[in-house]
C-alpha cells in the first residue's frame, strides 16, 4: 500500500498548506511502513517535493487539466491512485481541496474525513482528530475503511524540509471534459487572503462605523496581515461578507488574531478560537473575549490602535 | 423546476457544547435544535427559484423522529413536502448514500444544500452526492440563478470568486450571502401541519468511519493584560517573544 498527497498549485507555485500536508503525510507513511507519493496536476511549482519528505512525485497532465476543476482533477488523481495502488490520499483543506476530496472518496469507494487537525503516529490505529461543532470541540474519528481520503486544515501541521530530491514521473491522464463551464474568475490582488493569512487584524462594532476602518487596515498592512470583521459588522454592511469570521462566516486558524472592539460572542469564538495567539482590545474589561485571549488591552481602540501602528512601523523600519 | 433541499438539524449557534458518557456522546440536555443555517439559505433560494419557474421544493433529512419538529419548520417556510430517512446519521458517506438513493428515484432539476453543517462541519455532502449521482458540482455558492434549463452561480474560490455555468440537473452548496433566510408566517405554520412528511428506511447501512470520542479545546492559561498607556508593549511581545512578524 502507499499514501499520497494531492499538492495544489496556484499561479505556478505550490501552496504552503500542501507542504504541511506532504511533511506530515510522509512521517505517517514512514511510520506505517509505507511510501509517500506527491501528486500534482496541471501546472507544476518550482520546488522539489522530495525536500518535504515525498518518496515519489507523479505529475499528471492532459486535456482539461490546465486549471482546477473538481471533476477532471478527481478523475486524474484517481488514475494515479489506481495505477499505484494508493490507499490513503491527504489533501489540504482549501476551497479546491474541499471540492476534490468527496469526489475522489466516492471513486475510491473509501472513507472521507474532513477538518483533520491531528494524525496518529501510524495507520496501525488509524484514529484522527477532526474539528466539530464549528471549532467548539474536537472528535476522534476512526477510519474503518481500508481506503480513505483525509483533508487537513491549513496551519495545523509544521513543515519539515529534511528530505532529499526525487525525480518526477510524468503521467498522462484522461480526465474527460469538465461538466461545468467557468465564465469568469476574480482573484483578490495586493491583499493578504483571509483564508490563507498567518496574521489577521479584525474589527467589531466597537469601532463605531465603517469610516473608522482605516486604522484596522493600516495596522494589517503594516504587519502584513489580512483584515476580518465580526458578524454584526458584516450584517450592517460596514464590511463585505467575505470578511466575516465566526460560526456562520469563515473559520480561520492564523498564528495571530488581533480583535479590536469585538466582545467575543460564542459564535465568534467558534470561528477564530483555534488561532495560535489571540490579542483582544476592548473598552469593556468584562468582555467574554478576554477569557479566550493570550494578551489583552482594556482600552479605547481609537487610542490603542494608533500606538500599535506606530510601534509596528518602527519595528518594520517604516517609520 | 423541482428542487431537492438537503437539510441537517443542528444545535442552535449559541449552544455551549458538552459531552456525556465518558466524552463519547454529545450532551443534548437543554439543547435547542434548528435548521442548519446554510441549509436554511438553500431552502429559501430554492423557494425563490420555484416561485419564478414553477415546480416544488422537497426537503430531505436523515435523522431520527426527534427531528420532526424542525422538519415541520422547513415545511412552514414553504417546502411542499418533506422526507425523513429514519436512521442515525453515522457519517457523511452514510448520509450521502441515503440522499443519492432517494434523489435518483425523483425527478429533480437541482439538489441544493448548505456548504457544511455547523455541528460536524464535514462540508462534503454536495460533493459526495454529486459524484454518487454523476452530476455536476458547484460548491460554496454566493449567487445562484437559473433560466430553467441551466444555472449560473458565483462560488467562493481560494482568494477570490468565480462565475460558473452548469446544465441541469446539478448539485450546489450554499454559502452565506446567497439570500436572506425566510421566516415562516402564521399561514405557513398552519399549512405545515398538513403537508406530507414521509418517513422512509435507510438503504445502505455502511459507513467508513466511526466517531469514538470528543474533547473540548484546551482552555487558555489566562490572559496577560497590558496597560493601555503602554499599548506598544503588545507589539514588542508579539515581535520579540512570539516572533510572529
Amino acid at each position: 500500500m502507499s499514501i499520497a498527497v494531492f499538492v495544489e498549485t496556484d499561479n505556478g507555485e505550490y501552496k504552503k498548506s500542501s507542504f504541511e500536508a506532504v511533511s506530515r503525510a510522509s512521517e505517517f507513511a514512514k511510520a506505517s511502513g509505507s511510501t509517500c507519493i506527491a501528486i500534482t496536476v496541471g501546472s507544476k511549482g518550482g520546488e522539489n517535493l522530495g525536500k518535504y519528505g515525498a518518496n515519489e512525485h507523479i505529475h499528471l497532465s492532459g486535456d482539461g487539466l490546465e486549471m482546477f476543476h473538481p471533476q477532471t482533477y478527481a478523475t486524474a488523481v484517481f488514475n494515479a491512485v489506481e495505477s499505484k495502488g494508493i490507499n490513503t490520499v491527504f489533501i489540504s483543506q482549501t476551497y479546491s481541496g474541499k471540492s476534490l476530496a468527496p469526489l475522489l472518496a466516492v471513486k475510491m469507494n473509501g472513507a472521507l474525513v474532513t477538518g483533520v487537525v491531528d494524525l496518529p503516529e501510524s495507520n496501525s490505529d488509524f484514529t484522527v482528530t477532526k474539528t466539530c461543532f464549528s471549532n467548539k470541540a474536537f472528535a476522534k474519528v476512526k477510519v474503518t475503511s481500508d481506503k480513505s481520503v483525509l483533508t487537513l486544515i491549513p496551519n495545523s501541521f509544521s513543515i519539515s524540509e529534511s528530505g532529499s530530491d526525487v525525480n518526477t514521473e510524468e503521467m498522462a491522464a484522461n480526465a474527460g471534459s469538465a461538466n461545468t463551464e467557468v465564465l469568469d474568475t476574480q482573484k483578490v490582488t495586493g491583499k493578504v487572503v483571509l483564508t490563507e493569512a498567518e496574521l489577521v487584524v479584525s474589527g467589531g462594532r466597537g469601532l463605531k462605523g465603517p469610516e473608522n476602518w482605516n486604522m484596522i487596515e493600516e495596522l494589517a498592512d503594516t504587519l502584513g496581515a489580512a483584515t476580518a470583521c465580526s458578524k454584526p459588522v458584516s450584517d450592517m454592511e460596514w464590511r463585505p461578507h467575505s470578511e466575516h469570521v465566526g460560526q456562520t462566516g469563515i473559520t480561520i486558524k492564523p498564528n495571530l488574531y488581533i480583535a479590536v472592539g469585538i466582545s467575543g460572542a460564542i459564535q465568534h469564538l467558534a470561528g477564530v478560537g483555534s488561532s495560535k495567539v489571540i490579542c483582544v482590545i476592548n473598552t469593556d474589561p468584562e468582555a467574554p473575549f478576554f477569557k479566550a485571549a493570550d494578551y489583552g488591552i482594556v482600552g479605547d481602540a481609537f487610542e490603542v490602535v494608533p500606538k500599535l501602528i506606530k510601534r509596528a512601523k518602527e519595528i518594520k523600519g517604516l517609520a | 423546476m423541482n428542487i431537492l433541499v438537503c437539510m441537517s438539524v443542528v444545535p442552535d449557534t449559541t449552544t455551549k457544547i458538552t459531552f456525556t458518557e465518558n466524552d463519547t456522546k454529545f450532551n443534548t440536555d437543554g439543547v435547542q435544535y434548528i435548521i442548519n443555517p446554510y441549509d436554511e439559505l438553500s431552502l429559501t433560494r430554492a423557494l425563490e427559484l420555484t416561485e419564478k419557474h414553477g415546480g416544488n421544493v422537497t426537503v430531505i433529512h436523515v435523522g431520527e423522529a426527534s427531528t420532526d419538529p424542525v422538519i415541520r419548520k422547513a415545511l412552514a417556510i414553504g417546502a411542499a413536502e418533506a422526507v425523513r430517512v429514519n436512521a442515525h446519521p453515522e457519517d457523511g458517506m452514510f448520509v450521502a448514500k441515503q440522499i443519492a438513493e432517494y434523489a435518483k428515484q425523483g425527478n429533480f432539476d437541482m439538489i441544493l444544500m448548505g456548504r457544511e453543517s455547523i455541528d460536524y462541519n464535514g462540508g462534503q455532502m454536495a460533493g459526495l452526492v454529486a459524484e454518487m449521482m454523476g452530476l455536476p458540482l458547484i460548491n460554496v455558492v454566493t449567487e445562484l440563478d437559473s433560466d430553467g434549463s441551466s444555472v449560473t452561480a458565483t462560488r467562493d474560490i481560494d482568494g477570490g470568486k468565480q462565475q460558473v455555468k452548469s446544465s441541469l440537473p446539478c448539485v450546489l452548496s450554499a454559502q452565506k450571502d446567497l439570500c436572506e433566510p425566510r421566516i415562516p408566517n402564521m399561514r405557513g405554520i398552519m399549512q405545515a401541519r398538513t403537508k406530507p412528511l414521509n418517513v422512509i428506511e435507510a438503504v445502505d447501512q455502511s459507513s467508513g468511519t466511526s466517531f469514538d470520542s470528543y474533547k473540548l479545546p484546551p482552555a487558555k492559561s489566562g490572559v496577560k493584560l497590558i496597560d493601555a498607556e503602554n499599548a506598544e508593549e503588545l507589539i514588542d511581545l508579539l515581535h520579540n517573544e512570539k516572533k510572529l512578524f
